[in-house]
């Protein structure tokens, strides 16, 4: 069973869907700066090269909603080193950045991509950085090259590398297929890492973005499941009876906060040593503990409790004790994760009668409700805390929304694929 | 498919209550509702010597003998609402007079708010519906629990009524 179970996801790991997800900017209420992205140059044997790296790097940066690159036809001209660039061509097209660069063929499948960031009004450049790349790897490459440029621009870190895992259903004649689909941040490079029949629920990015916890309702019980992207292998790391649930990863990598719930339904949040399969339990309340969350230096872990009546977000230390209560405001606060910078957590949060996602500053402890939707959930801060995904509802189905944390721009990502819900995003690629 | 596992527990229950309602007979397999003994090839004689069996109160079935398996719950509540009372003690009686039959209680939360808190709210109304057959004579290696959450609705709207439809136990029979 288990051995066909592994084969069925290694085959499902190669089955890579046409990018189903289209993204769609629903508000942008910062000020775009003006830029331009000048079509890069080719050195090379075929007539093209292998991605149109500048074009990549043009929507990024629109997509971010903080730049408006400039239209190719509006150039008055198109150098592709920083010798070659006319600075009043640019500045007087009120433009405030311009990158130029160029990808020259190294051998059969190996590229230099190389780029160079000006600022046309004081005549300075900004960065310039080459990075190599093959075929397989020009996209990510791309988009890496497009982070340096935003965090150059705006002094914070670029996410166009990261991916996002989601879970999508779909129901047919014959039932209900739940997949758990990986896909770059900008939608591209969809890959289905696990299928099944049953419920998939709670991915969870490991801290190295090489791995996903996740829930499997497989045989019609709960169980957590870590598998490696990479090969599709997978490991049951608990299926204890009753409830096992909420996998979220320690900051080192080494343990998951989960949830069980045991024969008599008790849930309590429980941390799991991966390699020593040795649990520990660190909640005993007779109420609903569950949705366990690490803070980034890993010494709290926050979780969603009844104990109170409704459920409202506490604090605990890692290694269990007294549990304080953070959230106060409203009747409803559940599912808390914080930020990357450890100074924001987000939640689900009841606003008048609304399911909406809110974030709290941890020092001035206020609420901003960001979504608007009646049933947004599952919010996922971007690895540089300046953004979150979550999902809401368009008629029946979920659709993904991204949203700055100051509510200014907002995405809705748009899928084929019928429910999408549980968007997680991942942390900074390592390298 | 459980509809007919229910028929035939039930079978083997009514079997059982029709030939003296004791439980020191060992049923050979719950499933198997007529024992035939006559290929021993022994034939014996008997007479009427007018004792009589004890008699019993019975409960007509007037839903035609199959027990409803699905209870739904108000709003934020795992409480057994009146009506489902006397239906839990029927399953609770169901199995207790089969030892052999085991069950698996689904919990389910409607839709609103977050999913892992949807299972914990699943799973409560599971635990109600486990103590009550508990109480009543179940023991606990019949039952098992599953919280689905809000991962498997019965209905897929998003109205008040497509909400109480998903607010539910769901009692499966499994062998």
């Amino acid at each position: 069973m288990l051995k066909k179970l592994l084969i069925a996801t290694s085959l499902l790991l190669m089955a890579q869907a046409n990018a189903e997800i289209t993204i769609q900017i629903t508000e942008g209420g910062a000020k775009r700066t003006p830029v331009a992205v000048v079509p890069f140059g080719w050195e090379g044997q075929s007539s093209d090269a292998p991605l149109d790296v500048s074009a990549l790097i043009s929507a990024d940066l629109y997509r971010s909603g903080r730049f408006d690159p400039l239209p190719e036809g509006d150039m008055l001209q198109k150098p592709t080193t920083g010798a070659d660039i006319d600075f009043d061509d640019w500045s007087i097209l009120g433009v405030e950045a311009v990158v130029v660069g160029k990808v020259m063929q190294t051998g059969a499948n190996a590229y230099m991509v190389q780029f160079q960031l000006f600022d046309p009004l004081r005549q300075t450049q900004l960065v310039a950085y080459r990075m190599p790349a093959s075929r397989g790897t020009i996209r990510h490459v791309s988009h890496r090259l497009a982070d340096m440029i935003y965090e150059k621009l705006t002094g914070i870190k670029g996410v166009f590398a990261t991916k996002v895992a989601f879970v999508t259903a779909e129901r047919n004649s014959s039932g209900s297929v739940y997949r758990l689909v990986v896909a770059d941040q900008d939608g591209e490079n969809e890959n289905v890492v696990m299928e099944s029949k049953d419920p998939i629920m709670s991915p969870a990015w490991s801290p190295d973005s090489r791995r996903l916890a996740y829930v499997s309702f497989e045989g019609n019980k709960s169980s957590i499941w870590v598998q490696t992207l990479r090969t599709g292998n997978r490991i049951n790391v608990s299926s204890k009876p009753g409830i096992n649930g909420a996998p979220s990863f320690s900051p080192d990598g080494r343990k998951l906060a989960i949830t069980l719930g045991g024969v008599d339904g008790n849930l309590d949040i429980y941390v799991l040593d991966i390699n020593a399969r040795e649990f520990k339990r660190l909640t005993t309340n007779r109420a609903i503990d569950t949705e366990g969350s690490w803070s980034p230096d890993g010494k709290h872990i926050y979780f969603t409790s009844d104990r109170s009546g409704g459920p409202q977000i506490y604090r605990m230390s890692a290694n269990g004790g007294t549990p304080e209560r953070v959230t106060f405001e409203g009747s409803y606060n559940a599912r808390p994760r914080l930020s990357e910078d450890g100074k924001k957590l987000a939640m689900v949060h009841n606003d008048r009668g609304n399911y909406r996602i809110a974030v709290m500053d941890l020092a001035r402890k206020d609420l901003l409700v960001l979504s608007t939707g009646n049933q947004d959930e599952s919010p996922s801060f971007a690895p540089n805390s300046d953004i979150l995904i979550y999902a809401t509802r368009t008629g029946r189905n979920g659709v993904l929304e991204s949203v700055s944390a100051d509510g200014l721009i907002r995405q809705k990502l748009e899928s084929g694929q019928g429910d999408v819900r549980e968007p997680v995003w991942s942390p900074f690629p390592r390298f | 498919m459980s509809n007919l596992k229910l028929i035939a527990v039930l079978l083997a229950t009514l079997s059982l209550t029709a030939c003296g309602g004791s439980d020191t007979i060992p049923d050979p397999d719950p499933t198997d509702t007529v024992y035939d003994d006559s290929a021993s090839g022994a034939d014996t004689g008997g007479y009427d010597d007018g004792s009589m069996g004890e008699g019993e109160f019975f409960e007509d079935d007037l839903s035609g003998g199959e027990l409803t398996n699905i209870i739904y719950f108000e709003f934020d509540s795992s409480e057994l609402r009146d009506d489902d009372q006397e239906l839990v003690s029927r399953h609770a009686m169901q199995l207790a007079n089969n030892p052999s039959a085991t069950v698996r209680l689904e919990g389910h939360a409607d839709e609103r708010g977050s999913r892992e808190y949807n299972i914990g709210l699943g799973e409560r109304r599971s635990q109600t519906v486990r103590r009550m057959l508990l109480i009543q004579g179940a023991t606990s290696s019949q039952i098992q629990t599953v919280s689905f959450g809000e991962e498997r609705p019965a209905a897929l709207g998003s109205s008040e009524e497509d909400y109480s439809l998903n607010r539910r136990v769901e009692i499966k029979y499994i062998n």
